[in-house]
């Protein structure tokens, strides 16, 4: 990511007449990839660090989070796989960001949209497959959606801080889940692990052509995409935009920020509840409590790292899914515990706030108006 | 169960027992939040640090022998992770609560990292006193074993309200979080005194982790705490910033956690999970009608970013 920031500024130090216009044109975006890389940076070596107060060698880690992450075809599709449920989850803070809203509460939304895309599923055994996918595609975004649109409503008619709120409904979700699993949904058959009746291997969705790389990936994509397009080049992301800015500009304009609050919630807890169907119908083939291993929290992560861009989601999404994807590897490699990618995800976030401070400060930037 | 002819009775006695015992850990985040709340700053990361302070906490009473420097340690682990929270939030353009969320992650992330070899061995616990000699039955006395930080905790709720109101300290942080301006035109220094009130916070949010691992349930392991910490934030929300307020919705709070544990001792499995999270639900219910979409909360620090 910082190579490609690094090009234009060297072509710029050689050619210092076109130096002002330059970076007066483009500054601001090279700030946007020089400063989150930076931060990166910064926190890699942190974490280089943190490991070798535990004796490990900091250059072996980096080589086996490489290695684990884009060191070969099979841990590419490992990191792909993984990349897919974090681009989804990070639309859901991103998407309500741009109205100024904080929401953390994606874990939930994926498990409710799990929940809601296996009971569909199981509700529709032996209809056609294609007919089974599009109703889990279906109930996982509304049952996702609907979970989100709760926090909106909360905020919107009761003033209720969607920040807390949407983490509350994590847990509640949480309990939802275990309550069906172990209850009036589990599989008689699934003695060790809770777990409802398997969706069918019929209705899996199965990999893209050539790889081991399921379709999610695509989901995730084809709605990122959208999700740019819906908020820069639409009125309706416009709205959102100015609202985001200036509530009380926005109404007096006119503006219904009520509306926009409403449908942002829902379309964003519509992606998570996707990556709940995609974990269900591409990886689990049911529900059970190994759904909730994260992928709500890390999309916060992604969706701060990427600055609230849907566009800069996708590249993020597939360094992080690269790091989860290497935790395996330094467990065996290294012997370091299952939670230090929990930790270098930690102080990435922190150093990437605390970058944030850096906006507009960096000298050479500025250009010379 | 054993003495039959309590029967029932079990269940409000396991409550009142829970809202005694489950009650401690909200009660000492929540007091940190109020006076980091009250200082014009939120820490939502203090879930992080109860589960540092927890993991702190029993790894050095495994080490030591001492519970109570197992409490003093996690309590000073709580009070770094506030420092670090403050540190970043005083740079220019920086989101305190993104900073939480972070803090959040990171915190329970090393406690699992640092943890790790504490899940198999046994540290020692704090002691509790008996106030239940008097009865025998059961269920009673067990109810009525009553942990010192528990009553260290209601000790601190009246004179940290006392604090607010008439101390120096007190009024600092007031100031600080109803007009940056007039604490500055005082000649304080804001993120000083919000420095300070954020590792107060982190400090007696680390002992609140302590009493996780080191008494009920009294040991470690990365389930330990789900939530308990940032239900305790919104608990400062609609206990209107009010230390005493405070130390009764912990006491609600405790009862309705213990809900499920209750009622699953006298034979009540079905809800089990659905009670687990009582505690959730009941905040979300009771933000849900104190709060208003129509004017900011009575008793709110105006310089909090969170309620305008």
């Amino acid at each position: 990511m910082t190579s490609e920031a690094a090009d234009p500024v060297d072509a710029a130090a050689i050619a210092p007449a076109a130096d002002a216009g330059f970076l007066q044109r483009w500054g601001t975006e090279i700030e946007y990839i020089l400063i989150p890389g930076a931060a990166l940076v910064a926190a890699l070596l942190v974490f280089g660090i943190f490991v070798a107060l535990f004796g490990k060698n900091p250059l072996d880690l980096y080589w086996y989070m490489y290695y684990g992450a884009f060191g070969t075809w099979f841990s590419w599709q490992n990191t792909l796989s993984r990349a897919a449920p974090l681009i989804l989850t990070a639309l859901c803070t991103a998407l309500p960001a741009q109205l100024g809203m904080v929401i953390i509460g994606g874990e939930g939304a994926l498990l409710i949209g799990a929940l809601a895309a296996t009971s569909a599923a199981l509700a529709l055994q032996g209809m056609p497959p294609l007919v089974v996918q599009i109703a889990m595609v279906i109930a996982g975004m509304t049952g996702g959606g609907l979970w989100i649109l709760l926090s909106g409503g909360l905020r919107q008619y009761r003033g209720v801080n969607e920040t807390i709120s949407s983490l509350l409904l994590v847990y509640i979700a949480l309990a939802i889940l275990n309550h069906l699993v172990e209850g009036a949904m589990r599989d008689p058959a699934s003695l060790n692990k809770p777990s409802t009746r398997e969706i069918g291997a019929a209705n899996m969705i199965g990999t893209i052509p050539g790889t081991d790389v399921h379709w999610g990936l695509v989901f995730g994509l084809i709605l990122a995409v959208a999700s740019y397009i819906l908020i820069f080049h639409t009125t309706f992301g416009f709205a959102a935009r100015v609202a985001g800015g200036n509530i009380r500009a926005a109404k007096i304009v006119g503006l219904s920020v009520g509306k926009l609050i409403l449908t942002v919630c829902f379309l964003a807890g519509a992606c998570a509840g996707l990556a709940g169907m995609v974990e269900v119908a591409a990886v689990q083939g049911r529900t059970n409590a190994n759904l909730a291993v994260g992928y709500g929290f890390t999309g916060i992560l992604v969706a701060f790292l990427a600055r609230q861009n849907p566009l800069a989601i996708i590249p993020v999404a597939i360094l992080l899914g690269g790091i989860n994807a290497s935790g395996g590897l330094l467990q065996r490699r290294l012997g370091l515990p299952d939670a230090s990618v929990f930790v270098l995800q930690g102080i990435i976030f922190i150093s990437v706030l605390a970058s944030d401070a850096l906006y507009g400060r960096i000298g050479f930037l500025k250009g010379k108006s | 169960m054993a003495d039959g002819n309590i029967g029932l009775w079990t269940v409000p006695l396991a409550v009142l027992g829970g809202a005694i015992r489950v009650s401690t850990p909200f009660l000492f985040v929540s007091l940190g939040e109020c006076i980091t709340e009250r200082s014009g700053r939120i820490n939502l990361g203090l879930e992080g640090t109860l589960v540092m302070g927890a993991m702190s906490a029993y790894g050095i009473s495994y080490l030591s022998g001492s519970p109570w420097l197992g409490v003093l340690a996690a309590g000073l682990t709580g009070a770094l992770l506030g420092a670090l929270h403050a540190g970043i939030c005083s740079l220019p353009r920086v989101n305190d609560v993104a900073v939480g969320i972070s803090l959040m992650l990171f915190g329970t992330g090393l406690a699992f990292f640092l943890g790790k070899p504490l899940i198999e061995p046994t540290a020692a616990r704090l002691p509790a006193i008996d106030f239940g000699w008097w009865s025998d039955v059961a269920q009673v006395r067990a109810a009525l074993r009553i942990n010192v930080l528990f009553l260290l905790g209601v000790v601190l709720a009246p004179i940290l309200y006392w604090a607010f109101k008439t101390t120096r300290w007190g009024l600092l942080i007031r100031t600080a979080g109803e007009s940056a301006d007039a604490a500055r035109a005082m000649g304080h220094s804001v993120l000083m005194i919000r420095l300070r009130a954020t590792m107060a916070g982190g400090f007696l949010a680390g002992i609140g982790g302590s009493f996780l691992s080191l008494f009920y349930p009294g040991s470690w392991n990365e389930g330990l705490s789900s939530g308990q910490g940032i239900t305790a934030v919104a608990l400062v929300i609609f206990a209107r910033w009010d230390p005493m307020l405070c130390l009764w919705a912990s006491l609600a709070f405790g009862g309705a956690a213990a809900l499920g544990p209750a009622l699953q001792s006298v034979g009540v499995t079905s809800g089990y999970h659905l009670f687990n999270a009582a505690p959730y639900i009941l905040t979300l219910l009771i933000m849900i009608i104190t709060c208003s979409p129509k004017r900011t909360l009575s008793g709110a620090p105006a310089e909090l970013s969170i309620t305008r």
